[in-house]
């Protein structure tokens, strides 16, 4: 992808084409912004082109749930502003549980969600196996959220890297920076190469790679970078509309699967790989695919007849509060963060990328995200 | 220090003579097999109760296969031998393995990988019809359960398999329609001086055609293959002469196969360096002359390293072992070495003129129409694959799987890939080198969500 004009100052230049940058791209030029995107490789190849694909606010931490609400409004009108739907199904996310602490877990979840304008349909085990029939016996109880569902991430960070370019946007793939400098009242980008590019204000979204740069500003995280475990079965007919997890209080026993509308059934949790930021390399490990086998079993029994093809994994930043780092630098005006959503950032991404281009073009956003800045790590790290 | 623990991966003639060579150098070598059996693909052996003598199955090759399986037979006390086992993954010194969904793994200080080769396969409007079979399986249907793959049966494709298999059939008793080779008689001819490199393959070259003729088989250089034709299955061949002549054919089963492509997905696995191959237009493991890969510990024989035939498989076999024995600081013989260098390098003479007279039709792969299925699995049709490439930027074959799914299903690859390439290229007017490969990925093939982890060693 390569942009219209070429001038070398832009109102702002975004570091690292995953969801967070292209959709904050994307929705800077809606706002009438000139953008420059540059992305090492191509946009939406990392973390956000190969997680699950969960469309899920339930089970966020509550601080996360007005913007998860502002992603979800997005995500519904996907055709209408990037021209496709990115193969997202509002068909409902179900969490389950196998015992008394995940229950009372799931159910206090659901008293507290509401008030933050998520309503959740707590299901017993009759409801659920009259619903469900092709769930396990185990699981006593169920949460459902019916507005939630899931998407192909393979599609949606493209999407909206293409919509950017189509509004407007310059977009520069394969394209590495060497340098981030603030002189005088702007910022300038250097890349590998020679190129040096200007603008007022930067946003830095390059994910589990973004630590050192904030570092060398100032603002050091503890963010801590692993790949999650996925997997994908050979298609069979389309049953399983809801994208489902298990809630458990057991380290290691969580694990979600989604069926696909061409029938395959894509899964992951468990454990999470060891990555390697400078060859942006992860590779799954195989004992991994084995320890998710019999918890995948125990929630859809009916898999055990079926076959994986694939194995992939990403890689992600995780903060140890599990909140991500989005919002302006403490250090210095005009630098903008957002990275570290600590392997749940899918879903609110559009909504990430709605709220920094407010921030960045009006200095304020309507959804609150003080619990994100970066200065909550000012005095540990 | 402890015994090494070296494993071989596959007991075709490659990874039957690694085990030889091993077991003669006193140390025991686990041996990994998918097949029921030792012998590979080309020395398959026949089912337990089954009577046909060596000279039937095997014809001039007889006297090999009895010696190659002679071979592993009395390595039988030696070697640790799994067969029926697919290795599915590896990690790190670690080997994954899994029989009769029985997980288990295997630490190794040194790794043969000799897995072999598939048929190099090409899309053609009506290949995905019930009765087209690769000339692979038409081989193995023959070979190992005395079956044809129909009464009448077309041949078609390049390279010496689609000679050999075809005089195969006819010598079994089935009506063989034609032989369709899409190459020109005439880099036959201009490859024979360069194929004499190994006088008698060439014979036998020389001798399945002049029985084809015998028999009144037609046999057409230069095809054009234009449809495989039928409304439920094969009911025949479309195809264009040298001459441009439209022709038909009536058969209920097609063989098709365009050479081989090697079984890496292993070698991915164990990160192994690649490199594009420009004489056989496909990527390959790096590897020197004895096997080495990239990786320290990992080593690379027979078709899966490089698609140099049967005979060469048992030269590159030992040769990987030798290797083996020298970077362990066993006693290797030099002159061994030697001579099994010289024998390598013949092979590869003789690949070269394999090479000018059966080239890849890689204009086949870039023509192919819109609306053919191209990735089987998934269901991606040429036409799909440009205009999606196009519309949303696929400068890479990774990300045309990333974004349109072609070499995302069962085969990941193994039998769209290399036409998937083609038409990527041929989009983006690069070559093949710049479209890159699939990487491989985990299991290396589909692996049961029944699987369960052997309780104890």
């Amino acid at each position: 992808m390569t942009g219209p004009g070429n001038n070398k100052a832009t109102d702002v230049i975004v570091v690292g084409g995953g969801i967070m940058g292209a959709s904050t791209a994307f929705f800077l030029r809606k706002r009438g912004h000139s953008v420059r995107l540059i992305e090492r490789g191509l946009v939406g190849q990392q973390a956000s082109g190969v997680n699950f694909g969960n469309i899920r606010r339930q089970g966020r931490n509550l601080v996360q749930l007005p913007l998860s609400n502002r992603a979800r409004g997005i995500w519904e009108r996907l055709p209408e502003l990037v021209g496709e739907n990115c193969e997202y199904l509002c068909t409902g996310q179900l969490r389950v549980s196998y015992d008394a602490e995940g229950a009372e877990d799931l159910e206090t979840y659901a008293r507290d969600a509401r008030e933050h304008g998520l309503d959740l349909e707590i299901l017993g085990p009759e409801a659920l196996r009259q619903r469900y029939a092709w769930l396990g016996p185990d699981i006593v109880l169920g949460s459902l959220a019916p507005q939630d569902g899931h998407a192909n991430p393979r599609l949606t960070g493209p999407a909206f890297g293409r919509a950017a370019l189509k509004a407007g946007a310059i977009i520069e793939e394969n394209t590495e920076v060497l340098a981030v400098e603030k002189t005088g009242d702007d910022f300038e980008v250097q890349i590998v190469g020679g190129d040096r590019f200007r603008a007022p204000a930067v946003l830095l979204a390059t994910g589990a790679w973004a630590g050192p740069v904030a570092a060398r500003f100032g603002e050091p995280v503890p963010m801590v970078s692993r790949g999650p475990h996925m997997g994908v079965t050979e298609p069979v007919p389309y049953r399983i509309k809801p994208s489902v997890g298990v809630k458990t209080r057991v380290p290691g026993e969580t694990v979600y699967l989604r069926q696909v509308e061409r029938g395959n059934i894509v899964f992951g949790g468990g454990m999470r790989n060891e990555v390697d930021l400078e060859a942006i390399r992860v590779y799954p490990k195989p004992e991994y695919t084995l320890h998710q086998l019999p918890l995948l079993q125990r929630v859809l029994p009916g898999i055990e007849k079926l076959r994986i093809i694939r194995v992939w994994s990403g890689i992600e930043g995780y903060m140890p509060d599990d909140q991500p780092v989005m919002g302006p630098s403490g250090k210095l005006p005009g630098l903008y963060y957002a990275f570290g959503f600590s392997g749940a950032g899918f879903q609110i991404g559009p909504g990430v990328g709605d709220v920094m281009a407010e921030l960045i073009a009006t200095g304020a956003t309507s959804t609150p995200i003080e619990a994100f800045d970066i200065r909550r790590f000012a005095a540990t790290a | 220090m402890a015994e090494p623990r070296v494993v071989v991966i596959g007991a075709g003639p490659a990874g039957i003579r690694a085990a030889q060579a091993l077991v003669a150098a006193g140390l025991r070598p686990a041996v990994v097999d998918e097949g029921l059996c030792s012998g590979g693909q080309i020395y398959r052996r026949q089912p337990a109760n089954f009577k046909r003598p060596y000279e039937a199955l095997y014809g001039f090759e007889a006297k090999k296969a009895r010696a190659v399986h002679t071979t592993f037979d009395d390595l039988s006390n030696a070697i640790d031998y799994h067969p029926e086992t697919l290795a599915w993954n590896l990690s790190g010194n670690t080997l994954h393995l899994v029989r009769n969904d029985i997980a288990d793994t295997l630490d190794f200080d040194a790794l043969i990988l000799a897995t072999g080769a598939t048929d190099r396969l090409l899309p053609l409007r009506g290949w995905t019809l019930p009765g087209c079979y690769s000339l692979g399986a038409s081989q193995i249907a023959l070979k190992a359960q005395a079956c044809a793959i129909g009464e009448r049966v077309v041949f078609l494709g390049t390279g010496p398999l689609l000679y050999l298999i075809s005089y195969q059939y006819a010598q079994a008793g089935v009506d063989v329609a034609a032989v369709l080779d899409t190459s020109p008689f005439s880099g036959q001819i201009g490859a024979l001086p360069v194929m004499a490199s190994r006088p008698s393959m060439l014979a036998k070259g020389l001798y399945y055609r002049a029985q084809l003729t015998a028999r009144r088989i037609p046999v057409h250089t230069s095809v054009i293959p234009l449809q495989i034709e039928g409304e439920t299955s094969v009911s025949g061949v479309r195809f264009r002469t040298g001459k441009g002549k439209e022709q038909q054919l009536v058969a209920d089963a097609v063989g098709m196969g365009f050479h081989l492509r090697s079984e890496t997905q292993l070698a991915d696995l164990a990160h192994c360096e690649f490199d594009f191959d420009e004489e056989l237009a496909q990527w390959a493991p790096v590897a020197d002359v004895d096997g080495r890969s990239s990786v320290p510990g990992v080593y690379l024989a027979g078709d899966g390293a490089r698609i140099l035939g049967a005979d060469s498989a048992e030269i590159t076999g030992e040769l990987a072992a030798l290797a083996v024995l020298s970077d362990l600081e066993r006693p290797v013989s030099g002159q061994r070495v030697q001579k099994l260098r010289q024998g390598r390098e013949r092979m590869e003479r003789f690949r070269r003129g394999l090479a000018m007279a059966f080239p890849w039709p890689a204009f086949l792969a870039r023509g192919v129409e819109y609306d053919v299925l191209l990735c089987r699995c998934e269901a991606i049709s040429a036409g799909e694959l440009r205009s999606s490439a196009s519309q949303c930027g696929a400068p890479e074959l990774n990300r045309a799987k990333a974004l349109i799914r072609v070499g995302m299903g069962r085969c990941q690859g193994r039998y769209c890939g290399h036409a998937a390439a083609e038409v990527l290229a041929d989009m983006r007017g690069e070559s093949l080198r710049d479209v890159g490969r699939l990487r491989g990925q985990g299991p290396v093939k589909p692996l049961s969500c029944n699987t369960r982890m052997k309780v104890s060693k």
